[in-house]
């Protein structure tokens, strides 16, 4: 019964949808104030129908009921109780009704939280998130429904897939579907402007905190994503530039460039009709990552539950928006007004190269990923484009980026002295030469790229610091003086400082791994020792256990550091019976510092009888600093999403105007 | 917001000519870019070979390449920690050995892809062994070589 009202209200939130479109895209051009008003009413609705269908998907899970064909196929009745939850997104027709529900949160949210919308943006707003909903919600429905029975109901289901059943995956999902789709609001917005023929500080300050939670939700959904390949995959590696992972990349990518340059229009008004174009390739960018994924038409390692037909589905419906919006932006921008003016040197021109170098890192990554599509369609040879490609195009066109970061909010609007704001960064200067000189002398034997890596990670985060040791006036005024100036610094100036400084930790990171990881591969008895980077690594046997749904070979091993016993690693061979699939547990013991990583493999006998395993060891200096560094990034989207200006609200145009005056006056 | 200081007929070509900036501006770094990532495809892409690909055009000696195919039944063959095993689009094979801890769904009869070099001795050195995260999924090129093949047909597991 459950699950046939959940089947019923996703119908009727298909109808909802529809009429949320036309009450949204039609109430403006009639005029007509009440039929935009309950445009905001169908989207409330609209959350009620998709909450309820997604509590009945949910329910079925929980009570382990097999008569739904994917809870039968995805679950099984001994499964923690954590993985029935998550399970429920954790197959194609479960994801995307979370997907749909997800965009019906955030059209709510703009429903009740966007009181002082003018009435005809919000409800255009509306009408196209409607749009979205309508032909995902048709797409669910049609060729992916959750809610199908299965008659004779079975005894126990098939499970999930083992790699799924673990907490990092678990909550991927669902925060990468909040960057997604967050990113439709800003598609939704940019399309309305679009259609009314107007972009203004006050679209800006709107669009923004909407770029900002997705972009935040985002970088989290990358960074678990990353963290679960690293520890469960058990090659020692967290990036391996697989279609899948750069089809997350690439609208990050565009977020993060959506997200600066809707300062400009906030506080410039400039770049206008670039914002808007944004607006869309970053959703655009989505819908094709959603794409790639679910249609499998690219070779990934991580092809979860593909399905070539649903594919076409979701590409007609990529065409259907991108080429509608793109269509409907080739037509109406040119009635977009040119914005402020600024000079060469400016804070408007550094975002701007921010922006155009940002994206060119996501077209490297865009061409790298469907370049073996476009090729084998053409010609028919298969080929694959590896690391080597990335790191040759993608690395060129992030350095200057990063380079350049420290300047971007030091220069002031409109025009700005270069040469002083060279003079202000001296001391990041000094600290990111004498690192970059310490790394030269420490990773003796690596490239100079690795030393380079580091003083640019340095400059980041004493960028930073000097950042906001200026906006403070420190040590130009008594110290009191400069900490309650730094208290008063708006929440906005605390998020850019920290989320910049964020890019700095991840470098040390991503340089730290590059330069200097070691991998060891040994065939081990008991007792048997290995020595990776500065540790040592006594094997001392195998102990078989049991799990709540699996059985496992527990390795022991014995970290020593010197002849200090530190710990104990404990790698795992499970094997889920009920999925007949065996999986590799890493055990990794971390320091903020370094990560040893010990994989146990397959047992073999050796020439005297006694058994011996295949372990796999790997010692990755800095690796923690590289989830703690997008920790820190998403810290800084925070505190800048807590910004007064973005809680209290969009201001009217003359309030928007006064307080760029009042910046560009505290700059000057 | 138009505080601007230069006089008012003259700003038009100016905004006119600031968009114009900002458009070379772009096509300079989007032209890098394209150029950039054209080069690098050319020097770094890596072809797939089937098994019968090796046998019609030889070996592609010191190139990284990439090969897919079944693991042979009964060929798997342990030497230390090294794994010598027989990859086949059932007409041909080729025989590969990898040093390090394979794949959790590596099994004889299991459709896998492997990166890495061929050596001199015609053997395929791997550097990486890859089987999907799911038992029922067939890598894609390892299915179009089996087709090819004309051993095996679409849901012939």
């Amino acid at each position: 019964m459950i699950p046939e009202i959940g089947h019923f209200v996703l119908v009727l939130a298909l109808a909802i949808a529809a009429v949320q479109t036309g009450l949204g895209l039609y109430g403006p051009a009639l005029g007509d104030t009440r039929l935009m008003h309950m445009a905001s009413r169908a989207a409330g609705v609209q959350l009620i129908l998709l909450t309820i269908a997604f509590a009945a998907l949910t329910y079925a899970f929980v009570t382990s009921d097999f008569s739904v064909i994917n809870v039968y196929e995805n679950s099984h009745s001994a499964k923690p109780m954590l993985y029935k939850v998550t399970g429920v997104w954790g197959n194609h027709e479960g994801s995307m009704l979370l997907w749909i529900l997800i965009l019906a949160i955030f059209g709510a949210a703009v429903a009740a939280f966007g009181t002082n919308l003018p009435d005809t943006l919000k409800a255009r707003v509306l009408g196209v998130q409607g749009l979205i909903g309508a032909v995902f919600t048709l797409f669910v429905i049609l060729a992916s429904n959750p809610f199908i029975r299965l008659d004779p109901a079975p005894i126990n289901g098939t499970d999930l897939n083992p790699l799924l059943q673990d907490p990092g995956l678990a909550f991927h999902p669902p925060f990468l579907y909040g960057g997604y789709v967050g990113l439709s609001v800003a598609f939704s917005f940019a399309v309305a402007a679009l259609i009314e023929g107007r972009v203004d500080a006050a679209w800006a300050r709107w669009v923004r905190p909407w770029a900002l939670a997705a972009w935040a939700s985002l970088t989290v959904g990358i960074a678990l994503g990353s963290w679960w390949a690293y520890y469960e995959l058990g090659w020692g590696g967290y990036w391996f530039w697989d279609p899948v992972e750069n089809a997350s990349l690439m609208p990050w990518f565009a977020a993060t460039a959506l997200l600066h340059s809707a300062i400009v229009v906030e506080r410039r008004g400039a770049l206008k009709s670039w914002t808007v174009l944004l607006a869309i390739l970053a959703f655009s960018l989505s819908l094709l990552g959603t794409f790639l994924v679910r249609s499998g038409v690219l070779t990934s390692v991580h092809a979860f539950a593909v399905d070539p037909e649903r594919g076409l589905f979701i590409l007609g419906i990529l065409i259907f928006f991108i080429g509608g919006a793109l269509a409907l932006y080739a037509w109406r921008a040119p009635a977009l007004k040119l914005g402020g003016l600024f000079a060469p040197v400016s804070r408007e021109s550094a975002l701007v190269v921010n922006n155009l170098l940002l994206t060119a890192a996501a077209a490297a990554v865009l061409i790298g990923t469907l370049y073996p599509l476009v090729l084998e369609g053409v010609t028919g040879e298969k080929i694959s484009v590896g690391p080597p490609y990335f790191n040759g195009t993608f690395v060129p066109l992030v350095i200057p980026l990063l380079l350049l970061v420290p300047f971007g909010p030091m220069l002031s609007w409109k025009r700005a002295d270069a040469l002083a704001t060279v003079q202000r960064l001296y001391a990041a200067a000094a600290a990111a030469f004498v690192v970059g000189l310490i790394a030269l002398y420490v990773f003796e034997g690596a490239p100079v790229l690795a030393a380079v890596g580091m003083a640019i990670a340095t400059w980041l985060v004493g960028g930073a610091l000097v950042d906001l040791a200026e906006r403070a006036r420190l040590g130009k005024i008594p110290l009191a003086q400069s900490l309650g100036r730094l208290r008063g610094l708006p929440r906005s100036a605390w998020g850019t400082a920290i989320a910049h400084a964020g890019v700095g930790v991840l470098v040390f990171g991503v340089i730290g791994v590059t330069a200097g990881a070691q991998e060891r591969v040994e065939l081990m008895a008991m007792g048997d020792q290995l020595e990776i980077g500065p540790y040592e690594v006594t094997f001392d046997g195998v102990t078989p256990i049991t799990g709540p749904n699996y059985e496992a070979d527990r390795g022991i091993f014995t970290l020593r550091k010197g002849s200090r016993v530190i710990g104990q690693l404990m790698p795992e061979k499970r094997f889920y019976p009920v999925a007949r699939m065996p999986t590799t547990e890493a055990a990794i013991r971390t320091t903020i510092l370094d990560d040893v990583y010990v994989v146990l493999g397959d047992p073999q006998r050796g020439a005297g009888g006694e058994t011996k395993w295949i372990v796999r060891a790997y010692h990755n200096p800095l690796q923690p600093l590289v989830w703690v560094g997008c920790m820190i990034m998403v810290l800084g989207g925070l505190v800048s999403l807590s910004d007064r200006r973005l809680r209290v609200g969009a201001p009217t145009r003359r309030a928007a105007a006064a307080s760029a005056a009042v910046e560009s006056g505290a700059k000057a | 917001m138009t505080n601007s200081t230069p006089p008012r007929r003259s700003r038009p070509r100016t905004k006119k000519s600031r968009r114009a900036a900002f458009i070379g501006a772009a096509v300079l770094i989007f032209g890098l870019a394209v150029i950039l990532a054209l080069s690098a495809l050319e020097d770094t892409v890596v072809y797939f070979y089937s098994p019968t690909d090796v046998a019609e055009r030889g070996t592609p000696v010191g190139q990284s390449a990439r090969i897919g195919g079944l693991v042979v039944e009964g060929s798997v063959s342990k030497d230390g920690s090294r794994t010598i095993f027989g990859v086949t689009d059932l007409q041909n094979s080729i025989t590969v050995s990898y040093n390090g801890i394979l794949p959790d769904l590596f099994r004889e009869g299991q459709g896998i892809v492997a990166e890495g070099t061929f050596g001199a001795s015609g053997i395929f050195e791997a550097t990486r062994v890859l089987a999907k995260h799911d038992e029922n999924y067939m890598p894609r090129e390892v299915a179009d070589a089996l087709k090819e093949s004309g051993r095996w047909q679409e849901g012939d597991l």
